[in-house]
């Protein structure tokens, strides 16, 4: 039997009310359908691409393994929709375009919020310096401490993921 | 993108509007001048009106940057340096039919004449501005948007130059072009197009489309290739049943699915842990996965024998030869593994529209919306006509995947309920049902005099590479499930199974032979297949560079260890075997790195060539491995790529093309398989099927031999073809020992150096 649940939550700094009818649901669906985020894409439902990929109070999340029941009422949910646009984008957004840093692209909304989130953990732990490639490398590979998440392009366009993540460290953090 | 702001016969209704047809292969019917079909359909269009510029192409946007590059080529002969171009893609009620956007032919076949109806805009504008000025065309100067007469009065931008009147033209073959020592933009390192939007999420994949009164729909595989629908338990249709927002279970064959309300309900109407359980009863088990290489040798798999090359007398060679020696070669399954599963969304109506015929609607990323249209027609009995597929970008393919079986899911789950239905493939179902790149094997015999190749024989054992939607339901997995039977085997490997299985080098003594091997039951020896339909190997088809990938692996191989057999250093005995300057030239551009090799304990370093298709890009591969003789791991330290595909239309768009095939390319050799049992393919998520992680990305360099004035080649396969053997030729180099097979995996790597005599 599901139970329905509504949550309140603070997505990309705005009020939203969604309301579903199996507590249940995984927060990616949540976002895609009823808060119409393009960003958080459906790679594999299993955590282990990273397409998914999310801000959860400030936490990298995947949220194709986050039922909205886990998600505590007035969250913060940052989406790749919410932190720049085409003519504005974020400096981690810009930094992607620079180094021209995707193929398809359907890997980038998760590459680019972990990235954004593990950039911001290490400054809060005062760690300012800008990441060197082995430790770039290691993020998205998961196998820096404490992070075992994994991300998955597909296309072959590591390179310049990893020279852009650098990039957007040395110009924003 | 939705442009479908323009139809055919639309784009003349206003004033002021230059239209010029071409065609991306020759055609007959493009006369030029006026009075030609508007509506004709094997015609794309160049169209310059008040709005700006708009390219009506049949070939698609994959992923890959073309529409940057092609729009590239479009300005350069508009005298233009800086101009939005609308791309209108891959319609079948409003693009051509240009047939597969595959093969890395975009560029190639496509830009020409893109660029010759350019260069027909540009001069009927130009024809235009004499008019307007009363002065030799050759007086005048184009620049940003307009023309100028020296001392003759104000510019005139080409907006007021088409306001007065309405131009239809054929693209003219011999329109004069820009010279390349003109380009401006064409050999630029010009941005994506299309980046902003999507690293700002906000693009519309595919994935992202979503319709009023949409329904969600989810697929129910089989349990096995050749299992048959028994029934759906009772307890099961009653507890999906209860799920909020179910709306029906549909079964039709082996074919099984679900429709929802909502995505979610559908995840859980179709997961036998919280919806329906279907019994199915097993079928003639797959070939056992550990006998492959014996399988694919095994007469009683071949359906036909071809031998593509034959050059003077190979045994006669073999048998006076200095130095003889032959191996064997085997890779894997492999799977594209696109990042977003596979999706599609169809409205199938009741009835047809009445103005235009139209009764379905599919939104799909296939990289053939006709083919794909006439499938669809075929599976629901309608008329093409009937069928309306429009192209929506979804994440990058590599071939034929499952885009095209999706498809044809949601049609046949959208007529069962009415209602527009969206079919999201889960992981689960991409991994363990898109059509595959198949195993393959091949025996190699080669014999060296005085430090040249004197015989060469290559045999290859191959299922086959092309199962792409043809017209036929059994093209589909809803057709082949519900039970249509699959297109006829193909005849021959050519440029398939065989692409690049003929070598670039001039051998005095060489034979290629193909042995063809069935994948499901045919009838007697035929090609065909037989009823009920029953699977050998799992379903196969086009995955990046189909053949070239296994046969260069085989090719470049047995080139190195030849060169061992016959004392030869690997770089001298390429450059001797090769007489085409081009060829030389990519193998020369990596002499310095290769003399300068580190000779470092455990680490080597690998050469591999090939020309793509035997035809036309030119590559020279460096590899720089590590092996841990501790732990078996292959690690990919260095790789450096010579390329020639002509002239360069965008350096950094082709830059990021070449090291997706080296990453692709490393991947593929160290650590893709796809797992198999009876049954069907048992790695159905990423960490059974793993592939390259970021830790694991050496450092590429890219030597780009630009040829301004040669025609511009595809480059996005051709360098994925010497990958696997460059670095079997490193780990080689590192080792002495010899990986034969791929992946080289710790294990394989491991035996293979405890088989070394100390």
């Amino acid at each position: 039997m599901s139970t329905p649940l509504t949550r309140n939550l603070n997505l990309n700094g705005e009020n939203r009310t969604v309301t579903v009818p199996d507590e249940g649901e995984q927060l990616l669906y949540v976002l895609r359908n009823a808060l119409g985020q393009h960003g958080p894409k459906f790679g594999c439902g299993v955590s282990q691409c990273g397409a998914c990929t999310v801000l959860l109070d400030g936490q990298i999340r995947r949220s194709c393994v986050t039922p909205l029941r886990t998600v505590a009422e007035g969250a913060n949910v940052e989406t790749l929709d919410g932190l720049g646009t085409p003519e504005h984008p974020h400096p981690i957004q810009q930094a992607f375009i620079d180094e021209q840093a995707a193929q398809c692209a359907y890997c980038i909304n998760g590459i680019v919020m972990g990235a954004l989130g593990w950039l911001r953990q290490r400054r809060a732990a005062g760690n300012t310096t800008v990441p060197t490639q082995e430790e770039i490398a290691a993020f998205l590979s998961g196998e820096a401490e404490g992070s075992t998440l994994n991300y998955i392009c597909r296309c072959g366009a590591h390179v310049r993921i990893m020279r852009a993540i650098r990039k957007a460290a040395e110009v924003a953090l | 993108m939705r442009t479908a702001e323009l139809t055919r016969r639309g784009f003349l209704a206003g004033a002021g509007t230059l239209a010029v047809s071409f065609a991306f292969a020759p055609t007959a019917n493009a006369a030029p001048g006026r009075g030609i079909q508007i509506d004709d359909t094997t015609l794309a269009w160049l169209l310059l009106d008040r709005h700006g510029i708009s390219i009506h192409s049949g070939k698609v946007e994959l992923g890959t940057g073309v529409q940057t590059a092609l729009t590239q080529i479009v300005l350069e002969e508009l005298r233009l340096t800086n101009a939005e171009v609308r791309y209108a893609q891959g319609d079948t009620r409003l693009t051509p039919d240009q047939g597969t956007t595959a093969g890395s032919k975009t560029i190639q076949n496509g830009g020409p004449q893109l660029r010759r109806a350019a260069a027909t805009a540009f001069h009927a504008l130009l024809g235009l501005a004499a008019q307007h000025f009363g002065v030799p065309a050759t007086q005048l100067v184009a620049r940003d948007g307009s023309f100028s007469a020296p001392g003759n009065g104000r510019p005139i931008t080409y907006t007021q130059l088409l306001a007065r009147s309405d131009i239809v033209l054929a693209a003219d073959p011999d329109a004069p072009l820009a010279a390349a020592g003109d380009y401006r933009l064409v050999g630029q390192s010009v941005d994506r197009v299309d980046l902003p939007e999507k690293v700002t999420a906000r693009f519309t994949y595919l994935q992202d489309v979503r319709l009023a009164g949409m329904l969600h729909g989810r697929v129910i595989r089989p349990n096995g290739r050749n299992a048959r629908f028994v029934s759906i338990t009772p307890e099961s249709l009653t507890k999906a049943q209860a799920i909020p927002g179910f709306v029906d279970v549909v079964q039709q064959g082996n074919f099984v699915g679900v429709v929802a309300m909502t995505e979610w309900a559908a995840i859980q109407a179709a997961a036998p842990a919280t919806g329906i359980v279907v019994v199915w009863e097993d079928g003639q088990p797959l070939v056992a996965q550990d006998t492959f290489d014996q399988a694919l040798r095994d007469p009683a798999h071949h359906y036909r024998t071809v031998t593509e090359v034959s050059v003077g007398d190979v045994d006669a060679a073999l048998s006076s030869a200095a130095v003889t020696t032959q191996a064997s070669y085997q890779t894997p399954f492999h799977m594209h593994a696109a990042m977003g599963p596979s999706c599609s969304i169809a409205d199938v109506r009741a009835t047809p529209d009445r103005k235009t015929g139209v009764q379905v609607t599919v939104w799909s990323g296939s990289q053939g919306v006709y083919a794909l249209r006439n499938t669809l027609a075929a599976l629901l009995g309608l008329t093409p006509a009937a069928v309306h597929v429009i192209y929506e970008e979804a994440a990058g393919c590599y071939g034929h995947n499952g885009a095209d079986d999706v498809a044809a899911d949601a049609a046949l789950l959208s007529r069962a309920a009415g209602k527009p239905v969206r079919v999201q493939w889960s992981r689960q179902n991409e991994h363990g049902w898109e059509p595959l790149g198949p195993a393959m094997a091949h025996d190699l015999r080669g014999g060296v005099t005085d430090g040249g190749i004197v015989a060469w024989e290559h045999n290859l054992y191959t299922p086959t590479h092309g199962s792409r939607p043809n017209g036929s339901p059994g093209t589909v997995l809803a057709g082949l499930l519900t039970g249509a039977l699959p297109a006829s085997l193909p005849t021959s490997a050519g440029n398939s199974g065989g692409r690049n299985a003929p070598v670039t080098y001039a051998f005095p003594n060489n034979r290629l032979v193909a042995r063809l091997v069935r994948s499901f039951e045919t009838v007697g020896t035929t090609n065909q297949p037989e009823a009920p339909l029953r699977y050998r190997f799992p379903r196969t088809t086009a995955l990046r560079s189909l053949g070239g990938f296994s046969n260069t692996f085989a090719n470049e191989s047995f080139v190195d260890e030849l060169a061992v057999a016959g004392g030869v250093d690997p770089l001298e005995l390429r450059l001797r075997s090769l007489d085409d300057p081009r060829a030389l030239a990519v193998m020369e551009a990596l002499r310095d790195v290769w003399t300068t090799r580190p000779t470092v304990e455990g680490v080597g370093a690998g050469l591999a060539f090939a020309r793509y298709e035997t035809e036309f890009t030119y590559v020279a591969v460096y590899a720089e491995v590590s092996v841990a003789a501790a732990t078996g791991v292959v690690r990919v330290r260095r790789v450096v790529v010579a390329h020639d595909c002509g002239l360069v239309i965008n350096p950094d768009g082709l830059r990021n093309q070449i090291e997706g095939c080296v990453i692709q390319g490393i991947s593929r050799t160290l650590k893709e398989e796809v797992q198999l049992d009876a049954r069907g393919v048992t790695s159905v998520v990423w960490s059974s099927y793993p592939v390259l992680r970021f830790s694991e990305v050496p450092t590429i360099e890219t030597i780009l031999i630009d040829r301004p004035e040669e025609p511009a080649w595809g480059a996005g396969e051709p360098a994925i073809n010497p990958m696997p053997a460059a670095i079997a030729n490193a780990v080689y180099a590192a080792t002495g020992a010899r990986i034969r097979t791929l992946p080289m995996t710790p294990a394989r790597v491991l035996a293979a150096l405890a088989e070394l005599t100390p």
